[in-house]
């Protein structure tokens, strides 16, 4: 029987538009980008779509090559910086962060809040540039095309960027504090889970990255808008310099997209194999070690645009050593899952996916990082097919692992597990249908942001659009289920999966203050051993 | 002048120490940021000085070291104005802190007012890159290189600086209400060391701009 | 809570100091000291800037974390002006044509 009387939950403890505008509680905020994520999610998956119709056919008969530039173009702004870079930090993290380590809130509530209207605004401003036509340079702006001879939005897209920029690092500024300042007592950091290890590497990228790519972006709207030229050879400057700023960011940015997601896949693998993390301080360890040595890689992008080849050669060989902590993480996960008690449930099976699809993500960058084989493959489907198995076949498999295993938390409700099942198994077949044929088509020499190609190469291609649209298909199921269990779904106990966490042990949803005494923490994470933790 | 309120403990934090440790905290990785930020504009600097040496030389020639020299004493006076305002704050001390709080807002705004006289002799120098840019010494074209970093990078500094203004205002204003205690300083400290990065920042762009080849 | 509160004489000697310098950095900047120019002026704003960061910003009596931070900020700035500036002052170097 129901107790009617039950303290209020954070989602039914206010009412009304006005408490979720002005909330500062950290798990409505997390629930408010959700909104915001999905939306851009399924907008730069629009473009996608878009793209694969296109590509389904060797003539440029769709569209056109303008429309196709702008195309691929809005597709990478939107899935990177409006997507990827928040999703798992803004929606997960912000969620969990504070439930993680026995705190009330982050560090600073009303920074939170306002890193939201950011991000909002800056989505909002970008989405205005796409409706009057968007942007065709690429979602990386090379110079002098971005600075001189782009006829579209630039400034405004930029601007869009710019500004959301500032959600970024106000989020990892909270979360930096919060993590330092903000623990239980006698949770020391080796007592920390390794998705609060995640978010803290990933919070010291968005803090040392995203400045330089607002300065830059600065630099590239003053270019374009008075004519200096900072970038422009005509003026003795050197459009490299754009790329080496640029990427100083945008690659470390990849290891944001990347960092919470290997968090999240260590406590999915804990919990469904009900077993410690293997080697758990390694793994702690490679996520800084992931966080630092991303910085020094950068000019692997630019093997082929004219620096040096001495410069290339150092960036090839510290891009090989990048790939270490992160193999170390992979053995780590799969050494935990052997011997363990092992459950089958959703998020597990995204786990899986991840591992495996990261993997393949992670060698294949291996193969891009070499100088020599690099020069063949840049700038064809090889590397798009490369991006997207580390961000779709990665980042997206372990939010979506994430979303179902907190979803209990995060609502009190429980999704229906055959659909989310069936969903998951759609998701891995299109997503392998549509990026593996991109391999094969870039060894081939298929290259990237091409509308139109020759015959040979349309198999591949229609390969890859089928694929894309299985996908599809996949990521619009967990949509209406989520929605359905909103209302509709199972009612959960405080810890569905009998996983050990101080998330777990505060009320499913929890109450507006989190717990009502904070925990006092003496054992390590992922107690399982324990024997009251067994068979929960 | 009204009473002073008691200290305000966020319920996010468990004592006024962990709020003000945190705070702190906060603001020297914010100011990492802005190292990062203004890194990038340094870094485009010392990509070109090298290769274009002679014509930065030249450009720097047309900027005047008396308004630089003294807008960098200014600063660095206006720092040790906000400096005394924190430790007025610090010992609970609201009439020094109020005067100390509008010194440094007054140099602040003897500093923009000396960069706003700097950048009209640029204007009717036609200094100003873009296409009124004309340059009669040699290789214009690296020339206009320097001015567009001069003004990117003084121009950057200066909105800090008006933004520090602008908070140092309305520093004034909580004081005047009796929001800032000994107990509870935190924002004065923020906005002190904020203030003291915005200094930094030209300590090295006083040199960098204004001192190339002078001899 | 204690917090340390720096004597004003403390502040106004490193008043002095950095004014002092500022005049020292322009004198010497019209001196032709050839290469050590550029380095006198960098090490006399370097020197300006960590007294301002010791004393002015209170680093000298703060947390290790927060020394932490200071450095991290410094080091990062290195690593991105000294990995692109690995480009720039080697290019030609390997003798292949362009780069």
């Amino acid at each position: 029987m129901k107790n009617t009387a039950a303290a209020p939950d954070y989602l039914n403890a206010n009412y009304g538009i006005w408490s979720w505008l002005l909330t500062t509680d950290h798990k409505r905020i997390a629930i408010l980008y959700l909104i915001s994520v999905t939306f851009f999610f399924f907008l730069g998956g629009f473009f996608a779509v878009l793209l694969r119709l296109e590509l389904l056919t060797p003539a440029g008969d769709l569209v056109q090559a303008d429309t196709y530039n702008r195309l691929f173009t809005m597709h990478g702004v939107v899935m990177v910086f409006f997507f990827l870079i928040p999703v798992i930090p803004a929606v997960l993290g912000n969620f969990l962060v504070p439930l993680m380590i026995g705190a009330r809130d982050l560090a600073f509530p009303k920074i939170n809040l306002a890193s939201w209207y950011i991000y909002t605004v800056g989505g909002l401003v970008t989405f205005w540039a796409i409706l009057n036509g968007g942007v065709d340079t690429g979602w990386t702006f090379y110079t002098p095309f971005s600075t001189t001879f782009s006829n579209t939005y630039v400034i405004a897209t930029g601007l869009g960027i710019f500004i959301t920029g500032f959600s970024s690092i106000f989020t990892g500024l909270n979360f930096i504090v919060t993590i330092h300042r903000l623990r239980a007592p006698g949770l020391t950091w080796f007592r920390l889970p390794l998705f609060i290890w995640a978010h803290y590497a990933t919070s010291l990228v968005m803090i040392l990255g995203t400045p330089v790519i607002t300065i830059t972006i600065v630099l590239v709207a003053l270019e374009r808008a008075f004519h200096i030229g900072i970038f422009d050879p005509a003026l003795g400057g050197d459009p490299l310099l754009f790329q080496h700023l640029f990427w100083f960011y945008s690659h470390p940015a990849v290891y944001i997209m990347v960092l919470p997601a290997m968090g999240v896949v260590s406590e999915l693998v804990a919990a469904f194999a009900r077993k410690r993390i293997f080697g758990y301080e390694f793994v702690a360890y490679a996520s800084i070690a992931i966080a630092v040595l991303g910085f020094l890689v950068w000019g692997h992008h630019m093997f082929v645009s004219g620096q040096s080849v001495y410069a290339a050669t150092v960036f090839s060989v510290l891009s090989m050593f990048v790939a270490i902590p992160s193999a170390v993480k992979v053995f780590n996960w799969t050494a935990t899952l052997y011997r363990g008690s092992i459950s089958y449930q959703t998020p597990l099976l995204y786990a899986l996916g991840f591992i495996g699809l990261f993997t393949i993500g992670g060698l294949t960058g291996l193969v891009v990082a070499t100088l020599g084989v690099d020069v063949h493959v840049h700038d064809t489907y090889f590397v798009v097919a490369h991006f997207h198995y580390i961000m779709v076949g990665g980042t997206i498999m372990a939010y979506l692992g994430g979303l179902h295993y907190w979803w209990p938390k995060m609502t009190g409700k429980l999704y229906p597990e055959f659909w989310a099942k069936l969903s998951a198994m759609i998701i891995f077949i299109g997503f392998n249908l549509t990026f593996f044929p991109q391999f094969v088509l870039g060894y081939l020499g298929m290259p990237r942001r091409y509308h139109a190609y020759p015959e040979e190469f349309q198999v591949l291609h229609v390969l890859s659009s089928a694929g894309a649209s299985i996908l599809g298909v996949g990521y619009l199921i967990p949509m209406v289920y989520f929605a359905w269990s909103m209302r509709y779904g199972k009612r959960c106990e405080p810890n569905p999966w009998g996983a050990v966490g101080l998330e777990w042990e505060a009320a499913s949803p929890p109450p507006p203050h989190n717990f009502d005494q904070i925990p006092v923490v003496s054992g390590g994470p992922y107690d399982y051993a324990d024997k009251r933790n067994r068979g929960g | 002048m009204a009473s002073t309120s008691h200290p305000v403990l966020a319920h996010q934090f468990e004592s006024l120490e962990q709020q003000r440790a945190s705070t702190s905290l906060g603001m020297w990785v914010f100011l990492v940021t802005e190292i990062m930020f203004f890194g990038g504009l340094f870094t485009v600097y010392i990509v070109y000085r090298p290769l274009y040496g002679e014509a930065f030389a030249a450009a720097s020639h047309h900027l005047d070291i008396g308004l630089g020299g003294i807008n960098t004493a200014v600063l660095i006076l206006s720092s040790f104005t906000m400096a005394m305002a924190v430790r007025s704050a610090q010992l609970g001390r609201r009439g020094p802190l109020a005067v100390f709080l509008v010194l440094t807002m007054l140099l602040g705004l003897t500093f923009l007012g000396i960069k706003g006289v700097e950048y009209r002799h640029k204007f009717e120098e036609h200094l100003i890159p873009g296409s009124d840019f004309r340059f009669t010494g040699v290789d214009p074209r690296h020339a206009q290189l320097f001015f567009s970093l001069y003004f990117a990078m003084t121009g950057m500094h200066a909105l800090h600086m008006i933004i520090g203004v602008g908070v140092l205002g309305w520093l004034l204003v909580l004081t005047r209400r009796g929001r800032i205690s000994a107990e509870q300083y935190d924002v004065v400290e923020c906005t002190g060391l904020y203030w003291h990065f915005v200094d930094i920042v030209w300590i090295f762009l006083f040199p960098l701009l204004y001192l190339i080849g002078r001899h | 809570m204690s917090v340390h509160v720096v004597p004003v004489k403390t502040y106004a000697l490193i008043l002095a100091i950095l004014l002092s310098l500022t005049m020292i950095t322009v004198r010497v900047a019209f001196m032709d000291l050839g290469v050590l120019n550029n380095i006198a002026a960098l090490t006399i704003a370097v020197i300006k800037m960590v007294l301002v960061i010791l004393y002015f910003m209170h680093l000298r009596h703060s947390s290790r974390l927060t020394w932490l931070v200071v450095a991290a900020g410094f080091v990062w700035l290195g690593i991105l002006i000294s990995l692109t500036m690995n480009d720039y002052v080697s290019r030609g170097w390997l003798g292949v044509p362009g780069k």
